[in-house]
């Protein structure tokens, strides 16, 4: 735990905002005033952030429809979002995409996506882009363990191996993709010895915790950057909630929901961590949680208030110009 | 008759024709659910949106495949599995993932009939989900059939009620042609009298959803309930419509459409895709081009705008035909001079 003070403060913030959104929204679907599908990412708070904390502005990411986590993680607007998940005319994206299609270009954020399976190539596209301008920006594409069954995903895995490009395909096992068990549908031993296949260099690691992920990545991402091609990670990690709001569950485990938020809870596993190493007081943490706590009710608060889309924008932003 | 739901009626459909024909298999993501898990017992799913609930009790996991997230290799093994034999009817969520599986749709299983000089067959069904009306933004929402609709080879049902929805699948299943078949995820929950037992509808042979003088609405799916309530808003001001549902896009029965124009003079085509190169424009044509002396005003397309479909509700909305506009564009090919 090289990390600086104002490093873990950062990650845990992150991390945290990344809960309380979710749990906010788990409250709030119920109410029925977050329209269309949307999938939580609680439990895997560790991954997004672990990942993202050794990125810059000047890189990219893909994510998922599981996708609020790592958009967040990005630096994305938390505000913006949760205007967003509203249907509001000044959501980051104008209400047009909703929870699976958040996106900020600024950030390197290229979006959440509704295809599983569909960023893959496209954050090969953009280590392709960061190659030729040769800045050392890498890409990373966050996918379940389902989206490594996509066709497109083992294609854009050899492109980037023969082209060595600064790609790194990042893969969280939650062990289901909707209420299948990725034993049945992943034939080779894991996801990782799949990858291993087309010669890229891979790691199996713990996503329960933040220092874990981030100290993988952090040396994946710097050979990544120095020019020594793509690479991947399977990290083993859980989802606190159903595929869906709704879901209930009952291909899990007995008790393996219980029992994970018991002993891999990311959160409390970095908070036991920081404070028993005395690198972060009690104080700190809940100094820390009230600030993500007026964060997300700002959030909401102007989510609320902000006003909806106006109907003729609907053929708006379609193209650049026509 | 019994009071079914669209799909009940579906699933119906599928163990009639399971229990007849032993070709007959199921497959797609999550179409039984938890196959192979450690932890549960296959079963507790039946298909995202329910339609293959229970099939594996009777059939079993032969005849029931759950399939990894692999469109391209669902739609794919399915037409190989029809070209050896079988009749696979293979689902796939929504149609916004045919994306992925299009080349095995539109290079493979569409002409092998054609390019093997007639001598293959690929009874193969695909059945998908279409429509917006959720709130499931641009990549869940869309409404593919114009798309597959234009590739020869393949034929296209689309059921606007639970009768149909029994009746076009069982003959999907039966028909020796590749079917890509949309249920639209709105209609689910509707109920209505289905026919018990064996029950085929046959394609292209559209049904007579409403009789009347003053205009034609041609329609499918979703849209034609939209036409029921603009008709008998209409009617209260003494204007009256054939409404006629094609049920099947591909084969096209051209002549019901044509028989109904020539005898209301005016034509609106209605649909939730956007306008170009439409099923509405397609129609539209058709009509232009053969009872062209018959139009007494422009024929009128009610469809869905040049783009694609949004996540907010107010923008959604605006994006699918509603009543108030079918009305408004019947009301104004009624009163042009
Ligand atoms: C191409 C495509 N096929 C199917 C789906 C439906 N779907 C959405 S999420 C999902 C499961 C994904 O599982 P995984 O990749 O493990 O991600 P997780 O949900 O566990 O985060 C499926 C099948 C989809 N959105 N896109
Ligand atoms: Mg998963």
């Amino acid at each position: 735990m090289q990390l600086a003070r104002e490093e873990l403060e950062q990650a845990y913030k992150q991390m945290k905002t990344i809960r309380e959104f979710e749990e906010h929204l788990h409250r709030e679907i119920m109410t029925g005033s977050i329209p269309g599908f949307t999938h939580l990412y609680a439990g895997q708070e560790a991954v997004a952030v672990g990942v993202c904390e050794n990125l810059t502005e000047a890189d990219f990411i893909t994510s998922t429809h599981r996708g609020h986590g790592h958009c967040i993680a990005k630096g994305c607007d938390v505000i913006g979002m949760m205007k967003e998940l509203y249907g509001k005319a000044d959501g980051l994206c104008k209400g047009k995409g909703g929870s699976m299609h958040v996106a900020d270009m600024d950030v390197g954020m290229l979006g959440a996506n509704g295809i599983v399976g569909g960023g893959p190539p496209l954050a090969t596209g953009a280590a392709l882009a960061a190659k030729l301008d040769g800045k050392g920006s890498v890409a990373v594409s966050f996918g379940g363990d389902g989206s490594c069954n996509q066709g497109p995903v083992f294609e854009s895995m050899n492109i980037a191996a023969i082209l060595n490009l600064p790609s790194i395909f990042v893969y969280e096992n939650n062990r289901y993709s909707e209420h299948t068990h990725c034993d049945y549908v992943i034939a080779s031993e894991s996801i990782a010895s799949r990858v291993e296949g087309f010669g890229i260099h891979t790691v199996k690691a713990n996503g329960f915790d933040f220092f874990e992920v981030h100290e993988v990545m952090k040396e994946l991402i710097t050979k990544a950057r120095e020019g020594n091609g793509p690479c991947a990670v399977e990290f083993e990690t859980t989802r606190f909630y159903g595929h869906f709001e709704g879901d209930p569950q009952n291909y899990r485990a007995k008790d393996e929901l219980k029992d994970d938020r018991e002993n891999n809870d990311c959160i409390t596993i970095f908070k036991d961590k920081v404070t028993e190493a005395g690198l972060l007081s009690d104080d700190d943490i809940n100094k820390l949680d009230e600030e993500v706590n007026s964060l997300i009710e700002e959030s909401v608060d102007q989510a609320k208030k902000s006003p909806l889309p106006n109907p003729e924008d609907v053929t708006t932003d379609v193209y650049v110009s026509y | 008759m019994t009071e079914k739901t669209y799909r009940e009626a579906l699933t119906d459909a599928l163990f009639l024709e399971m229990r007849r024909d032993e070709n007959v298999f199921v497959m797609g993501e999550d179409v039984v659910g938890g196959t192979g898990s450690p932890h549960a017992e296959p079963g507790f799913v039946g298909g995202v949106f329910g339609v293959t609930g229970g099939l594996h009790e009777e059939f079993g996991l032969d005849r029931c495949i759950d399939m990894p997230i692999s469109e391209a290799g669902i739609a794919g093994t399915a037409a190989g599995a029809a070209l050896a034999g079988k009749r696979p009817v293979a689902e796939i969520m929504f149609c916004d993932f045919m994306g992925l599986c299009l080349d095995q749709l539109m290079n493979q299983a569409a002409k092998f009939r054609y390019m093997f000089g007639g001598k293959a067959t690929c009874p193969m069904v695909l059945r998908t989900t279409y429509g917006a009306g959720m709130n499931a933004a641009s990549q869940h929402s869309q409404s593919l059939h114009p798309l597959v609709t234009a590739i020869p080879g393949l034929k296209v049902a689309m059921p606007s009620t639970p009768a149909d929805a029994k009746g076009l699948l069982s003959t999907a299943i039966r028909d020796d042609d590749p079917v890509i078949f949309f249920e639209h995820k709105t209609l689910y929950t509707i109920s209505g009298d289905v026919p018990d037992g064996e029950y085929l509808v046959p394609f292209g042979k559209a049904r007579m959803v409403s009789e009347g003088d003053d205009c034609t609405l041609v329609a499918t799916g979703r849209m034609i309930s939209f036409c029921e309530n603009a008709a008998q808003a209409l009617a209260d001001d003494g204007i009256t419509c054939d409404i006629i549902d094609p049920r099947t896009t591909s084969p096209l029965d051209e002549d019901a459409i044509l028989d109904s124009v020539e005898k209301t003079g005016r034509l609106v085509v209605v649909d939730e895709t956007p306008p170009r190169c439409s099923f509405a424009s397609d129609i539209a044509a058709l009509a232009a081009g053969e009872v062209f002396s018959s139009l007494k005003a422009p024929i009128k397309q009610i469809t869905g705008p040049h783009s694609p479909v949004p996540f907010a509700k107010e923008l959604e909305s605006e994006f699918v035909p509603s009543p108030t506009k079918i009305r408004d564009a019947v009301a104004e090919v009624v009163n042009f001079k």
